[in-house]
């Protein structure tokens, strides 16, 4: 198979695992897709960075783009680039983002290290909690 | 670039990513790294499925490294060490960012703390 598939697969695999296997149904949520907007974000600062580079380096038979070139950069927007990257990479990281926070829901429901809870924030006062 | 070694290009972009998104855990109080047990949990799961997936491509030529810009250390499956550090960092920055959400907005996520974060965020 080639990463185009394979990253195809693993989408619509790792939505499955969060709605079905784990049940965490973090796709249903706001609190996710805000996350994932946030990390996207920063995925194609750090991607363009591995990519724009030449550390990683693609099969042009394995995604939709053609192959990463000899020297130089790839395209940084076109043929089937993204911020130098496949556009390939913006699913494995979701695939890899929606598994890691759905665990993450997971054993938190299990009552694992449930607690401490998040925030609040530097800016606002904690003195209150014990109202 | 910057002086280093060429070597930890790879690794100086985690370290990126570890500065864009530690400073949540101080800042927001995203206590991710107070649930320890939970995050080693999530760390031990997610690896699996995408070490097998690199392991795949790099056989098949998907994609390889930049051996100028590793660190040389590599696992079975011609892994690089690198990607096996790609694959516990970028889980523990998407989890500071969902938890830092959490923290500002306290909107649900289903893991049997939704109140108790929507009270904090009331509260304050």
């Amino acid at each position: 198979m080639t990463y185009t598939q394979i990253a195809l697969l693993a989408v619509p695999l790792m939505v499955l695992v969060d709605l079905f296997v784990l049940r965490t149904r973090l796709v249903t949520r706001k609190a996710f897709w805000v996350s994932y907007a946030i990390i996207v974000f920063f995925q194609l600062i750090t991607n363009g960075m591995f990519t724009g580079f030449g550390i990683v380096q693609y099969d042009g038979d394995a995604i939709i783009g053609s192959a990463s070139p000899e020297t130089g950069p790839p395209a940084m927007f076109g043929d089937g680039r993204i911020a130098f990257a496949p556009v390939e990479d913006l699913l494995f990281g979701f695939a890899l983002i929606l598994f890691s926070l759905s665990l993450w829901v997971f054993f938190g429901r299990l009552g694992i290290s449930r607690r401490p809870i998040a925030g609040p924030p530097i800016w606002r006062s904690r003195t209150r909690t014990s109202d | 670039m910057l002086g280093l070694p060429a070597n930890l290009a790879y690794a100086g972009v985690l370290v990126f990513v570890l500065v864009g998104s530690l400073w949540l855990e101080v800042v927001l109080r995203t206590h991710v790294f107070a649930r320890l047990p939970r995050l080693l949990l999530v760390l031990a799961v997610v690896i699996w499925p995408f070490l097998l997936w690199d392991a795949y491509a790099i056989h098949e030529g998907h994609w390889w490294f930049d051996t100028d810009r590793i660190l040389g250390v590599y696992l079975p499956g011609d892994i690089p060490l690198d990607e096996l550090l790609f694959f516990l960092v970028i889980p523990i920055a998407s989890i500071l960012t969902l938890e830092a959400v959490r923290s500002v907005r306290g909107w649900p996520v289903g893991d049997g703390a939704d109140e108790e974060v929507l009270e904090q965020v009331n509260q304050s």
